[in-house]
């Protein structure tokens, strides 16, 4: 295995493993508050050091990393469950009306980042981490859409697929019996970038006040609330900010590795 | 070409049609009434009562919706709540610092880019190469809001060479720059990183082609063929991620904004958003999309003009 897949690997296992584990345990309650503990600097005790109301942050970060992890996950579920099916469907009638339509809805999706569709979302239902699900959710579905159509256009003209088409198979039967499992390598990578951006959206509308509202612990309001004590405590601004990184840093080495270790046709063309 | 430009225009007017509608219901169907919504729980019934007279409530949608969009063909925004003014005049202001913000960021992030992703493909595999890629696999990482803040931190209050947040307006140009540019970097760094990798990647498919090493028998030699023939080769996939860098740009800068207080557009939004006036928010937010469905036409507009082959492809 190539170093910068198991980088990933371990990357992504560390946020995926502290997001598990504070469901059952962590060193202290996230959400408890000791203002004469107040942002104190990384210690034995605190091991990141404690907020402005005294919350202790590593257990912030664990928490955080549950809201951040599951927002981004369900976001890529929305977008492959609506989108790999209008792509294969899509493909299976290229040029059809369906065609069409995906690729015009495809250019209106577009047109509104998830920014702005939480924008809209948050000004007529007001803020929560439901909206921020949706919006990047429904920002994913062209993207999974494209993938799919792109993929299974190019299957649609081998000879396996005629031969199966001859045998008798149905458009539909041929998509889910031959299609996604010769385009699922594509689709995993895609999920995996997908789950990245997931998680540095989800981050950005949090901070902006769009994403999880109090007392859900989010990475992206952590790093809001830290703002005004930069100067007095910088650790406050800097852990939730290295959370990120880290777990985006590894689940984008984690795309490439996968890229490569499942189409060897595409190695070394990014990378 | 005029029939490639025709039916791009068609497609982008039908995009235009089909936005205004989404953000039209999103704003003045989804809340019930936007009145009582904008007023909260506690409104004098005749204060809703002239509300719903100002913003027309009681006509029918269509009626309304034509109106809104009427109004905005038109110069017309409709008259902010929090504020008593003409929106126009609110986000054009606002727009005054937006816009250089954003155009900053992408004039920025292309001079970083484009000079790291020839290096890169020009040294593939070699130490120079991992180096530049490991720092853009880092690039598109960094949440840009929380590098913001690593910088304010750094060149404002650590170093005190900048300004960390705020803008003193146009009337001094040199001032309003200075409180941009940490803005601007913060903004365009992880993009930077972005375009550098889809450059390289381009580059290298492009080197492997048949004319390269044609240009380069015939005694070109690396730099030449590099620059001359390879580059504006792979310039359609740059095209692609700058025109989508234009949107991202957009609803970046909206986020920046926050980090550095600066009265763009974003925070203008924002502010409406937690004074609950509508009419801000919508014909914001209709801007929005209409800078990012207009930027996007004008990069297939663009595709055509490089590459003549997909102006049959619309």
């Amino acid at each position: 295995m190539r170093p910068a897949l198991i980088l990933g690997l371990c990357l992504t296992g560390t946020a995926l493993a502290a997001g598990l584990l504070s469901l059952i345990w962590t060193p202290w309650d996230p959400t408890a508050l000791a203002v004469t503990q107040k942002l104190r600097p990384p210690s034995a005790a605190h091991w990141f050091g404690t907020d402005q109301l005294g919350r202790d942050i590593a257990s912030m970060l664990m928490a955080g990393a549950r809201t951040s992890l599951l927002v981004a996950l369900v976001a890529v579920g929305i977008g492959a469950g609506v989108g790999v099916p209008l792509g294969l469907a899509a493909a299976a009638r290229r040029g059809g009306a369906l065609d069409g339509g995906l690729a015009r809805l495809n250019d209106l999706i577009f047109a509104f980042p998830a920014l702005v569709t939480a924008i809209l979302l948050t000004a007529s239902l007001g803020p929560s981490a439901t909206n921020a699900v949706l919006a990047i959710g429904l920002f994913n579905i062209p993207v999974f859409a494209r993938v799919a159509r792109a993929g299974a256009l190019s299957l649609w003209t081998l000879d396996y697929i005629r031969a199966a088409r001859v045998a008798g198979k149905g458009r539909a039967r041929i998509s889910v019996e031959h299609i996604v499992p010769n385009i699922a390598s594509l689709l995993i990578v895609q999920a995996t970038i997908q789950f990245s951006l997931g998680i540095l959206a989800e981050a950005g509308l949090s901070y902006v006040g769009l994403g999880a509202q109090p007392p859900t612990p989010s990475w992206g309001r952590m790093l809001a609330e830290a703002q005004t004590f930069v100067t007095l405590a910088p650790h406050v601004a800097l852990f939730p900010g290295l959370a990120i990184v880290i777990t985006v840093l590894g689940l984008n080495l984690l795309g490439d590795g996968l890229r490569d270790a499942l189409d060897p046709r595409l190695r070394g063309r990014l990378t | 070409m005029a029939r490639y430009l025709l039916i791009r225009s068609f497609a982008l007017m039908l995009s235009l049609l089909a936005a205004s509608v989404v953000v039209f219901v999103a704003i003045e169907v989804v809340p019930g009434d936007p009145a009582s919504y904008m007023l909260g729980m506690n409104a004098a019934p005749d204060t809703v009562a002239a509300l719903r007279d100002q913003l027309g409530l009681d006509q029918p949608l269509m009626w309304r919706y034509l109106h809104w969009i009427g109004g905005m063909l038109h110069g017309d925004f409709g008259t902010s709540y929090t504020y008593k003014v003409p929106v126009a005049g609110l986000i054009a202001d606002r727009l005054a610092l937006t816009l250089p913000l954003a155009g900053l960021a992408l004039g920025l992030s292309t001079a970083l880019a484009v000079p790291l992703g020839l290096i890169a493909a020009a040294q593939r595999g070699k130490a120079l190469d991992t180096v530049v890629m490991g720092v853009a696999q880092l690039g598109i990482s960094v949440p840009n809001f929380w590098f913001a803040m690593l910088l304010v931190l750094l060149f404002a209050l650590h170093w005190q060479v900048l300004p960390a947040g705020g803008f003193p307006g146009w009337s001094d140009p040199v001032a309003g720059l200075r409180a941009l540019i940490l803005p601007a970097v913060a903004l365009a760094l992880p993009q930077a990183a972005i375009l550098a990798r889809v450059l390289r990647a381009a580059l290298i498919e492009t080197l492997a082609q048949d004319y390269i090493r044609t240009a380069r028998a015939k005694g070109l030699n690396r730099r030449q063929t590099l620059t001359r023939h390879a580059l504006r080769n792979a310039l359609i996939p740059v095209l692609t991620i700058l025109g989508m860098q234009c949107a991202f740009l957009i609803a970046g800068a909206i986020i920046i904004e926050n980090v550095f207080y600066l009265p763009g557009l974003g925070r203008l939004i924002f502010q409406a958003i937690t004074q609950r006036d509508l009419i801000v928010v919508e014909s914001g937010v209709m801007l929005l999309v209409i800078a990012v469905i207009a930027v996007s036409f004008v990069t297939d507009l663009t595709y055509a003009l490089v590459d003549p082959r997909l102006r049959g492809s619309a």
